[in-house]
């Protein structure tokens, strides 16, 4: 394939992909532009496109689903948790690296193995659980859970990465009077940044569109995040979906947006994400 | 020498013990309760459930939601395995081929991946109700005018297209990555010998990205088998509960029957089977890398 022109071969295929792309694309297509309707032109013909743009299902949905509070809820405990998450698995991971005793050994091997357990298998006693530790009913109680989730994936990948940094910079570091936290914090910590964004990344696509955990510890409307607003929106309103598409437009945008933004790392995070985990 | 070890020990505290007790308390404690519960009548009031030995277990094997769930799971699984590999597969290999859009495609492509499966299921609620038949109302195209959601065969087959749209664009990725590194030199040198395009997939390029494969195999296995949100928002597990899934059968045991001690003897039992494909999954992608 090396050295060849742009042929007719793969100008057909070039061709053959748009069109597939757009066939791809027409879920998006129906969604937004049915979102524009009012309901009844959708039940006359939703493939059409709006007669004229109509905006009030945005600003119906945007007060029925409380939005701003839903978007905060759900920024809130992405950023938070990332933050905790980060903070407490880099640290344990390089611990672990460094000071591979028996002890260590075993924990990072527990790290790992929880890996296979899907969250269904222990949700029911969580319950009880979070209960006995006033987790339940709170952002900060969701917060340690999530710390608690995440922090086998987390780990395993620093895991990795702290094995490929050379222990000699730390070396001249202690020799230089620094405390073995200033090593971490100052020298190795900014080091990981490659494997931090991957993580951010991931576990914030996780984070963020994570619906069950967040339905079965939080309660009232006051907490609810984007995709438990939008569940009990469907609850509610069920077949109006005038309202119901607007709600899911603006559901999925700020991730849509994250996505478009963060494309190249987000691509590059998943592909180191996927070969080792 | 004193100091020195009290400082070890600070430090192994300071370092790995917040994420220890948070591991701990939510993944830990709870997966061992849950050994224990499944051999219990709990039904969530009860204070103090009993012990029923292998009575759940029993009831598990005889309970027609979990057998026709699983059926439902093991169907899917499979299925939808084989099409989003398929479908990932060819669209990496058209997205490495010189086209001016593909980096654009690419991104186009994966755009679906990034929502999440509950608002993703309620989205493709409306595109089987409204859309299918509009368009079917439009091209008279029998497919269209199916019923999709309402009907036990088809609406399995709409929690496949909507897992095949969404999943495809994550391995797609990995295809990618696994097909940029296939050396240029090998199939040139294979097609100048007169090989066809064909022979060169087969004999050059597939035994070369074996690695992807096998992890995009997994990674849908994994996936297929733990599908819940998308199930819940896009058919909530009907017709007559023909698309439950067995994660949604343990939520819909637990949380709506209340049957905490046979719930978690099914999550028990799905515990068993999810580690077993992921073991089996690391073992072999290990296997392989001694090889590499």
């Amino acid at each position: 394939m090396g050295m060849k022109r742009y042929s007719f071969r793969t100008f057909t295929m070039e061709i053959a992909a748009i069109l597939l792309a757009i066939v791809f694309l027409i879920p998006f297509y129906f969604l937004i532009g049915n979102s524009l309707k009012p309901f009844a032109e959708i039940l006359l013909d939703s493939a059409a496109l709006p007669k004229k743009l109509n905006w009030d299902n945005y600003a119906k949905a945007w007060e029925i689903m409380k939005y701003p509070r839903a978007f905060g809820n759900s920024l809130l405990i992405t950023v938070t948790s990332i933050a905790g998450l980060v903070w407490i698995s880099s640290m344990a991971a390089y611990r672990m690296v460094r000071r591979p005793t028996k002890y260590n050994q075993i924990l990072f091997l527990l790290f790992v193995a929880a890996m296979v357990i899907p969250f269904q298998s222990i949700m029911i006693p969580l319950m009880r659980v979070a209960n006995w530790f006033s987790l339940m009913g709170s952002m900060p109680g969701l917060w340690f859970a999530y710390l608690g989730f995440g922090s086998s994936l987390t780990i395993f990948l620093y895991h990795g990465f702290v094995k490929s940094i050379p222990l000699e910079i730390e070396e001249s570091a202690v020799v230089d009077g620094c405390s073995p936290y200033g090593v971490f914090w100052r020298i190795v910590f900014p080091l990981l940044k490659p494997m931090t964004v991957t993580i951010v990344i991931l576990n914030s696509l996780w984070i963020w569109n994570d619906f069950l955990l967040p339905q079965l510890m939080l309660s009232g409307p006051e907490l609810r995040t984007i995709p438990l607003s939008t569940f009990s929106f469907f609850g509610q309103y069920t077949k109006k979906w005038d309202l119901a598409l607007a709600a899911l437009v603006m559901g999925v945008t700020p991730i849509v947006i994250f996505f478009l933004t963060l494309q190249r790392h987000i691509i590059e995070g998943i592909t180191a994400g996927s070969v080792k985990g | 020498m004193r100091g020195n070890r009290v400082s070890e020990w600070l430090q192994q505290i300071v370092f790995t013990g917040p994420a220890t007790l948070a591991f701990a308390i939510i993944v830990v404690l709870p997966f061992f309760m849950g050994m224990y519960y499944s051999f219990t009548d709990w039904n969530g009031v009860a204070g103090n459930p009993t012990f029923v030995g292998l009575d759940n277990f029993k009831a598990l094997l005889a309970d027609e939601n979990f057998r026709t769930s699983f059926g439902f799971t093991a169907r899917f699984t499979a299925v939808a395995v084989v099409l989003t590999n398929a479908v990932a597969f060819l669209l990496g290999l058209l997205l490495t081929q010189r086209l001016k859009t593909r980096n654009m495609l690419r991104t186009l492509f994966f755009l679906p991946n990034v929502i999440g499966g509950l608002l993703l299921g309620f989205i493709w609620q409306f595109i089987f109700v409204k859309g299918f038949a509009a368009i079917g109302g439009l091209t008279g195209i029998p497919f269209f005018n199916l019923p999709w959601l309402g009907d036990e065969a088809t609406a399995f087959w709409g929690v496949v297209i909507v897992s095949v749209w969404s999943g495809a664009g994550y391995l797609m990725v990995i295809y990618i990555a696994a097909l940029i590194n296939v050396p240029q030199d090998l199939t040139e040198a294979a097609e100048i010998d007169g090989a066809t395009a064909w022979q060169r997939l087969r004999h050059i390029i597939v035994p070369l990205i074996m690695p992807a494969v096998t992890i995009s195999l997994f990674l849908a296995l994994s996936w297929s088998f733990k599908t819940f949100d998308v199930i819940l928002s896009l058919t909530g597990g009907g017709p007559f509960a023909s698309t439950r899934s067995v994660a949604l059968d343990i939520y819909l045991e637990a949380f709506t029957n209340n049957r905490y001690g046979l719930g978690t003897a099914k999550a028990f039992v799905f515990f068993l089977i999810v580690a077993a494909i992921t073991t089996l999954q690391v073992w072999i992608t290990k296997k392989r890398e001694v090889q590499a």
